[in-house]
């Protein structure tokens, strides 16, 4: 196999899955294991009063009940971000509530029993008496306090730059706009689950079912329990998705951990569906008022954006970064020579917030497109024109948006060329026949229209990340990495990354992620930085083992290196295959410690390389939908779903347009049917899958997809983006759009999800 | 989501099967079908059955037959019975199409036609079946024998005629005129969900006018029910968009809708008045054959 990066080549994963030997939390097991069961909070808002676990400690088969004051040594749950930040500090979340409640499902107790169902029985015996408080239900509500003397409010953060208030003084016309993002959050299939088990004989702690940061939240684990680093360690089996919001350290993490090492028996939690649509992260929920400034050509003069951000109950492990997210790249694709925002980051009775997959961005680039087409129809131009006029050109690159406030991270685009994946994708769809197309069945009654949505990412965050490669005297590889998979393809990107730049066969190279115990840094898998960070650790590596190895095979085959080659793990004299050569498992066996020819090389065919970057890469990409509404029913058919995406360089274009076609759907379920409401008393409305409604294959178009690789990132040497966040950052802004269009109403929509009964009241409104 | 314990009772005959539900019914005891709707609310814990009564062993209760001019529904025949027409011409043919309606395939493998009635979900299209064809419902227990008409057997959200120690063991349904034309409309927010609204309607034509008809609406008030004003609007007049709009009409002024967080009775109303319309066209385009 030569040339394996860049190919579609099958995923290295999937043998266990799809014959049913996958390992997912609830499959795993130790002996003696005890189960436990979380007592949640059925009020909003409340006092606790007293919690009596006398009749649950009487019943047959419960080992124990911890309520707060059974972990008086264990802090809230600990900051990953903005750790720095003091202010946030008060708003962390206890482990289990101490004196309050603040939203349904806050965790109010622990039951520890023999089985998950004895655990049920105890938990439903522990009585708490609740006083009752008035509820934050809207981030529009007044403010309240979180604790005494201390507001909900929890930040007013700015983001700024240029001269704003001389822009709209100045403008030919300015749009102004009230929107709402909706609720939503990622639900994987699998529901989270921790084991934690004490391992007496080692004095190591492990937490089992582990996912997306293993390292970051093993230090947030050792901080608030107390272990040495080397006391402590997390493992990743499969992972049923993650989305941003799996993997996070949550209470029942540190529960199981506590438990594990006090009863001196494994303690094993698996979340039910239920639970998980109350108390893992959601996010999304913002409130927007923003306005723009244009000239009489539709350039676009200065953006202005102040917005409510609904974080929830409490802080967690992210901090404020999703408002952050939401401002920083706010500005899209567009030269926009002033802005400036402000995020008010409030809390309310709800489940908490945090990032779900494109965190901030899905909602900016909706505010930010809504923007867009709002302009056009007050200057009656065309909402493709507009754009492409404001469209950040690619002589300009690399272009910074620099902001005034120092701890405003600036976005300094490596590369990039908009307008001709604007091109690309209008002649991908036929826009000049679909668009008359479009109009004549609309002028023929029916109510279709499409919509546009651009938008930039950024990933890669840095600052580092390694590797360790070692080949075996079988000339099997092992790559040790800190990554981590969630069901993206990890196993299979890594090994064509390595099986490149080694040249061995990708299906030879067995890729190890998600154990702390095996590399002691790791990046994980967030932000959309896996592929490019520990790719390009990866790729460092294999480069340097690549380097041993020739450096050992020249001594042997009497030949210089730079006229050896390696393919399919074999090292041959460049053009000779049938010549000399020698295997790199015949290396590996040279080099072993013991080996008498050995001489001064160090032992061992095996490298450890980091890759370190202070950038950031930029992918960006368009997304053009085609939409249908029902005048009667206000159901809302999506006809078509184009998302073209820039990713730099695909190391699998077949992973990549996995990640686009999942995320486009997801962001479909947060523009039509997705949304975590609440009633007027905090009460969560959608906690089943009967009320909260993800997409089906029933209701949504066979995605296309248009991936391009226009413009590498000059920032790293395999040139790759991030791809995990490009299917969903525009779907609301374009499908918002698209019913725009459709019903001939610019502006119609002003808020995300779009269910039937909401389209029903804009037609009703359009009629009036 | 792990269910409170409670006492597995697998009846072997619908004698044993109401014996034992005669014995348990004070303590919560109710029979297990298909246990589509009972199981997961079991797992929340909002169902406590201190006794299950498995009906899946009894033969003769999995029974679908025609027969002098009836069908026969078991209390263990599957809606997954009905993915293929069970009796010739329109009534088959329409519970077919209404099957394809419930849930999703794995449910519909599991789930019943009697189980859906005994649960009465405002939503369910078998309650709605039943109310608007007349069907009647035999019910048995230690006490004997007794049958309800389809109509009164559903009273309101999950509550039905049924006593506590009464086993559904069939529901008949007299089988129409070979002309009789059938439409259904249903609108659910996705595949398979719960209908926000749902028509169903029949009607025979002489003359080239429409009589016999019948327009039952479900999911839109706490139970399914004809609505006598909209089949008036129907019968002696010729099948048309006059006659349908005026019967959908019909719907719009006499329902009263339920209302929850996500859904008010205006829309719910605007639904069915659609819904109406719809069936009744198809009803007519259907058997123009």
């Amino acid at each position: 196999m030569d040339k394996v990066l860049g190919q579609s080549v099958p995923r290295l994963e999937d043998p266990p899955l799809i014959t049913g030997r996958g390992r997912f939390a609830a499959d795993i097991n130790f002996p003696h294991q005890l189960h436990m069961r979380v007592v949640r909070s059925p009020h909003a808002h409340a006092e606790i009063r007293s919690i009596d676990t006398q009749e649950a400690l009487a019943l047959p088969g419960i080992h124990g009940v911890w309520t707060a004051s059974d972990i008086p040594d264990i802090g809230p749950v600990d900051l990953r971000a903005d750790r720095a930040a003091e202010v946030l500090k008060p708003y962390r979340q206890p482990v289990l509530a101490k004196g309050r409640v603040r939203y349904v499902g806050d965790p109010v107790a622990a039951v520890f029993a023999e089985d998950p169902y004895l655990a049920e029985d105890g938990a439903e015996l522990v009585a708490v008496d609740y006083a009752e408080l008035p509820a934050i239900v809207s981030v529009d509500d007044p403010l309240g306090e979180f604790a005494p003397g201390v507001g909900t409010e929890v930040a007013i953060i700015p983001y700024s730059y240029g001269d704003t208030e001389a822009a709209f003084a100045a403008a030919h016309a300015v749009v102004e706009l009230d929107l709402l993002t909706g609720r939503h959050s990622g639900v994987p299939m699998e529901t989270r689950g921790a084991i934690g088990r004490y391992d007496a004989a080692k004095d190591i702690l492990e937490l089992h079912g582990a996912a997306k940061v293993l390292h970051r939240n093993k230090e947030t684990l050792i901080r608030m329990l107390g272990r040495k680093p080397s006391g402590l360690h997390l493992y990743e089996s499969h992972v049923g998705g993650g989305f941003g919001i799996r993997g996070e350290v949550y209470p029942e993490d540190v529960l199981v951990l506590a438990a594990a090492q006090r009863f001196g028996r494994p303690v094993k939690w698996i979340e039910d569906r239920h639970e998980h649509l109350m108390c893992a992260n959601q996010g999304r929920q913002q409130h927007h008022w923003a306005r723009m400034a244009v000239d009489a050509e539709g350039r676009i003069l200065a953006m202005e954006d102040t917005f409510h951000h609904d974080q929830g109950a409490y802080i967690r492990t992210h901090g404020v970064v999703v408002p952050n997210l939401t401002m920083c790249l706010f500005t899209g694709l567009y030269r926009v020579p002033a802005y400036r925002a402000r995020a008010h980051v409030r809390l309310t009775n709800k489940t908490p917030c945090a990032t779900y997959r494109a965190p901030g961005r899905y909602e900016a680039s909706f505010v930010r497109e809504r923007l867009m087409d709002a302009a056009a129809a007050k200057l009656g131009m065309d909402p493709i024109e507009i754009r492409r006029r404001n469209l950040i050109t690619k002589a300009e690159m690399p272009y910074t948006i620099a902001f005034d406030e120092p701890e405003a991270k600036d976005g300094e685009i490596d590369s990039g060329d908009y307008a001709l994946l604007l091109d690309k994708t209008l002649a991908h769809v036929g826009w000049d026949s679909l668009g008359p197309e479009l109009a004549r069945r609309r002028a023929q009654g029916e109510l279709v229209g499409a919509g546009i949505g651009m938008f930039l990412e950024e990933g890669g965050l840095g600052p580092s990340d390694g590797a360790r490669i070692a080949v075996d005297t079988e000339g099997d590889v092992e790559v040790i990495t800190g990554g981590a998979s969630l069901g993206q393809g990890f196993e299979t990107s890594m090994a064509q990354i390595c099986a490149e730049a080694l040249g061995v066969d990708y299906r030879r190279i067995r890729v190890i992620h998600g154990q702390t115990d095996r590399i002691p840094y790791g990046i994980g898998a967030h932000a959309a930085r896996t592929t490019v960070m520990t790719g390009n650790a990866v790729h460092a590596t294999a480069l340097a083992v690549r380097a041993k190895a020739l450096d050992v095979a020249s001594e042997i085959l009497q030949t210089p290196g730079d006229e050896l080659v390696i393919a399919d793990g074999t090292v041959t004299r460049r053009g000779r295959a049938t010549g000399p050569s020698i295997t790199l498992g015949e290396i590996a066996a040279f080099l072993a410690p013991a080996s008498k020819n050995r001489g001064a090389h160090a032992p061992g065919l095996n490298a450890e390389e980091f890759f370190n970057t202070t950038e950031t890469v930029f992918p960006y990409g368009i997304h053009f939908a085609v939409v249908r509404i029902d005048e009667e029913t206000g159901h809302v058919a999506v006809e078509r779903f184009v998302v073209a995406y820039d990713v730099g360089r695909a190391v699998n274009p077949m992973l990549v347009e996995g990640q686009l076609v999942g995320g486009c759907i997801q962001g479909l379920g947060g523009a039509l049917y997705e949304e975590f409401a609440y009633d007027p008393h905090g009460q969560p409305l959608a906690v089943t899958f009967a009320d909260y409604l993800m997409p089906t294959a029933a209701e949504v178009p066979d995605v296309e997809v248009l991936l391009t690789e226009d413009a590498p990132s000059p920032h790293n040497p395999l040139g790759i983006k991030s791809a995990g966040e490009g299917g969903i950052n525009g779907v609301g802004a374009a499908i918002a759009g698209a019913i725009d269009a459709a019903i001939s109403t610019p502006g119609a929509v002003t808020q995300l999800p779009v269910s039937p009964q909401r389209m029903r009241e804009l037609l009703r409104d359009r009629q009036a | 989501m792990k269910p409170a314990a409670f006492e597995y009772h697998a009846a072997r005959s619908v004698e044993e099967a109401v014996a034992t539900l005669a014995e348990v019914a004070p303590d919560q005891g109710r029979i297990l079908a298909g246990g589509q709707s009972l199981v997961p609310t079991m797992a929340f814990r909002l169902a406590t059955p201190e006794h299950l009564v498995d009906i899946n062993g009894i033969e003769e209760l999995g029974r679908l037959a025609v027969e002098d001019g009836v069908l026969s529904i078991g209390a263990c025949v599957r809606h997954a019975a009905f993915h293929r027409p069970v009796t010739d011409g329109g009534l088959g043919a329409i519970l077919t199409f209404m099957a394809g309606h419930i849930g999703h395939y794995p449910i519909r493998q599991r789930g019943t036609f009697c189980g859906s009635l005994a649960q009465a979900d405002p939503s369910s299209e078998w309650c709605l079946a039943a109310v608007t064809l007349d069907a009647t419902i035999t019910a048995q227990s230690t006490r004997g024998r007794r049958t309800i008409a389809g109509a009164d057997f559903i009273q309101g959200i999950m509550t039905t005629a049924l006593e506590d120690d009464e086993l559904l063991v069939e529901t008949r349904i007299a089988l129409p005129a070979a002309d009789t034309r059938f439409g259904f409309a249903e609108f659910s927010r996705r595949a398979g969900d719960f209908a926000l609204a749902m028509a169903l309607v029949s009607f025979r034509l002489s003359g080239g006018v429409m009589h016999d008809a019948r327009l039952g609406i479900g999911g839109a008030e706490d139970h399914p029910r004809r609505i006598p004003q909209a089949e008036a609007a129907l019968d002696g007049q010729p099948p048309g968009s006059q006659a349908f709009e005026a019967a959908a009409a019909a719907v719009a002024a006499a329902l009263d809708p339920m209302e929850d967080a996500g859904t008010s009775a205006q829309y719910r109303r605007e639904l069915a008045q659609c819904l109406a319309r719809r069936a009744l066209e198809s009803a007519a385009e259907s058997a123009a054959a």
